[in-house]
């Protein structure tokens, strides 16, 4: 570690980019063979795959600095709810595949954001896994962007949809810029961006791309939180218990 | 197989004096080895023939991914999600390079896919059966991908060039598809017995309907024939199905796993193993529509399409107003 910061800020920071990873891979990976259109089928199952192998990388991270022996699979198999860090946003329910897109629009904004600042990470690790994670990231963004805009700017039923999808999940989005001591004391080290630091480029980008949707940007600014200090919606227990099944199950067993 | 029982049209195979001169010179072409491509003539039994058959053969793939979607949210750990997923997106690309190939000879993808949601086109019988344990995983890319590399393999071969080159590109992917799917295997039948009975009972499951996905015996049949003369059939159903047994119970073996046939065992004179035929009162009910998940494949592949109208309609509303707007603009700058 370049910069001496309390052990356990870096592990809440590393399960919460792991985690929202994870549960948004899982997510997506529920549209798999049921999509609009095979070219969707394709794309989707490929975010997700570049979700969870960025799962592997962060959990596997925040395992080695806990130090207590857990892995990747551990931290995602063996936990309960309470213990999962990632924001409301992802764990939103698919609702139609406009919702699925809006939601991956919002995150991937950020998500991008994110990794480029940790590419410049005081953690040569952090560095190591943001550039080469961002490098899909950057597609995810460049398809998500483009989606909305086509389908904001396309039939007026296209447009409801999407306008829908942008009300529903919008007062999801504020919880990925609140900032919370840990956060401060990682932004002090440079190893990591404090989040609020984050929102103005988010609000650039989303602004220019739903302008350009010709979607109306909501002025609620209400935001749902919890996700980051592990008060989650519902929707989370039945992911985890759906994902967990067989860990939980078959204790021990190899797979 | 991923194509079952395709017809072509033939009540008799033709002799060379019988053929028109274009058809003899077709058929000539074929003999030479020669691949046919999408501009030059063909019989309209052959264009109708493959059309049937690619066409199946890409619905297959795309109704394949329900049965191994149905896991990737509880795949057990990230590892086996991760390979899951690409396994699944090889199979809906598979689906893509076929329909592609099935658009040259005149049919559209949507139209190929109305046939499919009226049940007017069938996919391979293999993907009504469920997948109810872990180890299903296993058994489909062992035993499913691997019958269904047996068919591919003698495809790249097949006459016509954008199937043949479909074929082949598809090829490099399905042996990843086995393997996995072995490896799978050999976790479960070498891993607890809890693990040990759910990779027995995925054989069990799944061995006869693998032997069903060869079709029945077409060594009497015209259309078989015909195919055949036509190079887009290589071998007939019973050879496909003998070179799969004779690969896979040494690998059964090896599991440590019992095939489901009393009647199993070596043939030294023919040189494979005799083996019991599948039930196939059972495969012509499922063809029919009665398999056991006939149903929700369908109907989550119509959903699918139906709930992604306004998507695809948004999509094309989109692309016509860009080309009103440049038009306009282009008209402007003038
Ligand atoms: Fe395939
Ligand atoms: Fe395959």
């Amino acid at each position: 570690m370049a910069t001496s910061v309390n052990p356990s800020f870096l592990l809440e920071f590393l399960l919460r980019t792991g985690d929202n990873a994870l549960i948004l891979g899982h997510r997506v990976s529920q549209w798999c063979g049921h999509s609009p259109v095979l070219e969707e089928d394709i794309a989707l199952a490929n975010t997700a795959l570049d979700l969870i192998g960025e799962t592997q990388l962060w959990l596997g991270l925040a395992g080695e600095v806990e130090g207590k022996g857990r892995t990747a699979d551990s931290l995602a198999y063996l936990r309960d709810a309470a213990e999962f860090r990632n924001v409301l946003l992802v764990e939103r329910p698919n609702g139609d595949f406009g919702q699925t897109l809006m939601r991956q629009f919002l995150f991937d904004v950020w998500h991008f954001e994110l990794l480029t600042a940790l590419q410049e990470s005081s953690n040569a690790r952090i560095a190591e896994i943001s550039a080469k994670v961002l490098k899909e990231v950057s597609y995810h963004l460049e398809r998500s962007a483009d989606l909305i805009i086509r389908l904001g700017d396309g039939s007026a039923e296209s447009h409801r949809h999407m306008q829908s999808a942008l009300d529903d999940l919008w007062a999801y989005t504020g919880e990925l810029f609140l900032t919370d001591v840990g956060d401060d004391a990682l932004a002090e080290a440079g190893i990591a961006p404090a989040p609020a630091s984050l929102k103005p480029k988010w609000e650039a980008t989303v602004s220019r791309v739903l302008g350009e949707a010709t979607l109306r940007r909501p002025t609620d600014n209400y935001i749902h939180k919890g996700g980051k200090r592990g008060v989650h919606t519902e929707h989370l227990g039945y992911i985890l218990a759906e994902m967990q099944f067989l860990q939980r199950a078959y204790p021990g067993a190899i797979w | 197989m991923y194509a079952q029982m395709v017809k072509t049209d033939s009540d008799r195979l033709k002799s060379l004096d019988e053929m028109t001169p274009e058809e003899r010179e077709f058929q000539e072409r074929i003999g030479r080895g020669e691949k046919i491509e999408p501009k030059e003539w063909m019989p309209e039994g052959y264009r109708k023939t493959l059309i049937r058959q690619i066409g199946q053969h890409a619905h297959s793939e795309i109704v394949g991914q329900l049965p191994e979607g149905n896991w990737i949210t509880r795949a057990p750990t990230l590892e086996r999600k991760a390979i899951l997923l690409a396994k699944v997106q090889d199979e809906a690309g598979h689906g893509l390079y076929l329909y592609s190939a099935v658009e040259t000879l005149g049919v559209s993808r949507d139209e190929l896919l109305a046939m499919l949601h009226s049940g007017k086109m069938k996919y391979s019988s293999i993907f009504n059966y469920p997948t109810l344990n872990w180890a299903d995983i296993g058994a489909v890319g062992w035993l499913v991908d691997g019958a269904a590399i047996m068919n591919q393999v003698q495809l790249q071969k097949t006459s016509y060039g954008p199937y043949s080159r479909a074929m082949i590109r598809i090829c490099k992917e399905e042996s990843f598809h086995q393997r996995q799917g072995y490896d799978i295997m050999m976790k479960m039948a070498f891993g607890n017995p809890a693990q040990k009975a759910m990779a027995q009972d995925a054989l069990s499951r799944f061995w006869y309907p693998s032997l069903m996905m060869f079709g029945p015996s077409d060594k009497d049949s015209v259309h078989s024939a015909q195919s055949m003369a036509w190079k887009i059939k290589i071998n007939t159903n019973d050879e496909l199905r003998q070179k799969f047994v004779d690969q896979t119970v040494p690998q059964a073996k090896y599991l440590g796993l019992t095939i489901p046939d009393e009647n199993l065992k070596w043939n030294e004179d023919k040189g494979g193993y005799d083996f019991s035929e599948p039930d196939w009162s059972e495969f012509f009910d499922v063809i029919a529509g009665n398999g056991p998940c006939n149903r929700e494949r369908m109907n989550a592949r119509v959903k699918a399409w139906e709930d992604g109208a306004w998507f695809r309609d948004g999509l094309v509303a989109h692309a016509e107003k860009t080309a009103s707007r440049r038009a306009a603009a282009g008209i402007a700058a003038e």
